[in-house]
């Protein structure tokens, strides 16, 4: 059992450094703020999702670890190197929904190719057969399946066997059960010490596989928690009500209640205590029909990355 | 290699002249000869056009130079063939830029540098196989007459100075970046090729002399012939290939800069 003695050595070293460290990171592009100071720290083994719609500047950000873009202003760390110097020693990969695949190389030609780039690589059967591509690895790239080339991307992100992996989006266009698979597979090297950073927009995706979720919207961090605690953020249910002419002073007064919205004669009331609400409505008003409806995880996450854009304007 | 180095920043090494080495050469050089119409473009088409043009027995004998015409177009097809060889390698990098290739080889420690030496010395490969053919099948085929030194001195200077086209074809990957580029190409060299005076001799001092003086193979197409002549090189000859490589270097550069925010 040495190797698993000299690992864990191995982890003892890199837990020194924070795997991930962003300090004040800001990046424009002419007028537009794509990202607008993001200070995030992600120790070793962590398993964040980096959460949020599109255009909030998740793939920026990560362009950024990956020293693929410059800051406008602040830091990028990786295992307290520059983002460089870190690739230069493969201890970061990724999987970016950019990468491009050489369509006349075969499978196993790419996988030699980037071997050989490294001063360290896995030996390539073993990558091949670990991304389940061995059967096809003399199959032209061209003329693999969209899936087959994205198993494909992670052989090649894995070859160096990095400390930190880096995924934008990595489960668009798999089937269920090539979701499942290959979560299974991101979670058992996390558990050897892989820290893996994923971008994603599916917050069910998020709270199921990570066990940081970092919810990123209009260029900034606006929750950093579990699954759970981003899903208490948002929480609480919606009450509506048929009342001509609410008060809406006296139902935003109300304690727990987020926000009141009237249209027409119906009031609708977020609260996170909707009984104190239904309590009201029906005592101290001629309210009627009334509706109680819990918040899905979707709309929890519309509501925290919405809130930032009523800020913004 | 044993677990212990994986997560130790210290213990990973960065791989030495940032990672160029002989697996990735090889790669590319199966690629490229796997590739139906760069083989049938800078292998075959030039050895064809030579026996075509240059094994005519009406004036093939006929003395020019220190050699004899049949020599004359053997060498204008060896420079062909090298420029249509240098053009498609330049083609290459722009074109695994457009397909996002470059940004995935950024994720490895591969420097820029080793990247350009590799294409290079694919394409500079290439080049040297379409020279070397045309030239066997010539000396096989026993019409052309000249001089060793002019053979070896003609075949080096066709090689050698078609990069300048390396630079070309960089550029033009660039404003047409598509997987196809070659077919845009090949077409535009064969009528640059008539221009610079590879197909047939142009007469200088005349109009169609002055604009071919200006076109971007005739300083290469007269550089590479001049062994068969003797004497000092025309200073124009010179001035037209480092003039048009400064061309399409400054060109590529401007494209590459403008083109930053993508990779």
């Amino acid at each position: 059992m040495t190797s698993s003695a000299t690992e864990s050595t191995g982890l003892g070293q890199a837990a020194a450094q924070s795997a991930v460290s962003l300090v004040g990171v800001t990046k424009d592009f002419g007028a537009v703020h794509a990202v607008q100071g993001i200070d995030l720290t992600i120790e070793p083994g962590e398993v964040v999702a980096f959460l949020g719609p599109n255009g909030a500047g998740k793939t920026t950000t990560i362009d950024m670890m990956l020293g693929l873009s410059l800051p406008t202003t602040g830091t990028a760390r990786i295992l307290g190197l520059q983002p460089r110097e870190a690739i230069a020693r493969g201890l970061v990969s990724a999987v970016m929904q950019t990468g491009g695949l050489l369509k006349d190389l075969t499978v196993r030609e790419t996988v030699a190719y980037t071997a050989s780039l490294f001063a360290h690589a896995r030996p390539v059967d073993e990558v091949l057969a670990d991304a389940g591509i061995k059967a096809i690895a003399d199959r032209r790239v061209e003329k693999c399946s969209g899936g087959e080339q994205q198993r494909l991307r992670f052989a090649m992100a894995l070859l160096s066997d990095p400390a930190l992996l880096l995924l934008d989006e990595p489960t668009t266009g798999m089937d269920v059960e090539g979701r499942r698979t290959f979560w299974s597979t991101i979670r058992a090297d996390a558990e050897k010490g892989r820290t893996v950073l994923f971008a994603t927009h599916y917050l069910e995706e998020a709270d199921q596989y990570a066990d940081r979720i970092v919810l990123i919207s209009h260029g900034r961090i606006v929750a950093d928690g579990s699954g759970a605690e981003i899903k208490a953020l948002a929480s609480g249910r919606t009450v509506r009500a048929t009342l001509p002419d609410a008060d809406t002073a006296a139902l935003s007064a109300l304690g727990g209640v987020d926000s009141v919205e009237v249209r027409g004669d119906s009031v609708l009331v977020h609260a996170k205590d909707s009984d104190v609400v239904a309590r009201y409505l029906l005592t101290e008003t001629t309210a009627r029909d009334l509706e109680i409806t819990a918040q899905g995880l979707e709309e929890a996450f519309l509501n925290l990355t919405g809130d930032v854009e009523g800020e913004d304007q | 290699m044993s677990t212990d180095a994986i997560l130790s920043p210290d213990r990973r090494q960065v791989p030495a002249l940032g990672a160029f080495n002989l697996t990735m050469l090889g790669i590319e050089v199966r690629r490229i000869l796997r590739n139906r119409r760069a083989v049938v473009f800078t292998l075959i088409m030039p050895v064809v056009l030579y026996l075509i043009i240059g094994t005519n027995s009406d004036y093939s004998g006929r003395r020019e130079g220190s050699g004899n015409i049949s020599a004359y177009i053997l060498i204008s097809m060896a420079a062909y063939g090298a420029v249509l060889a240098a053009t498609s390698g330049g083609a290459m990098v722009a074109t695994e830029r457009a397909l996002g290739w470059s940004r995935q080889l950024r994720l490895t420690p591969l420097s820029p540098v080793a990247y350009i030496a590799v294409k290079a010395l694919v394409s500079l490969a290439l080049g040297l196989g379409s020279v070397l053919a045309v030239n066997l099948v010539g000396v096989l085929n026993g019409k052309a007459e000249m001089p060793t030194h002019v053979w070896i001195a003609a075949g080096l200077i066709a090689w050698l100075g078609s990069i300048v086209f390396g630079a070309f074809g960089l550029f033009m990957g660039y404003l047409l970046p598509s997987e196809n580029v070659m077919q845009v190409l090949g077409p535009v060299l064969a009528g640059l090729a008539a221009l610079g005076g590879l197909w047939f001799p142009i007469k200088p001092h005349t109009v169609l002399g002055h604009i071919s003086a200006c076109t971007p193979i005739y300083g290469l197409a007269n550089l590479a012939r001049w062994p068969l002549y003797g004497g000092a090189p025309h200073v124009v000859w010179i001035l037209n290939l480092v003039g048009w490589l400064a061309v399409f270097v400054a060109g590529a550069a401007w494209r590459m800069s403008k083109d930053t925010a993508r990779v």
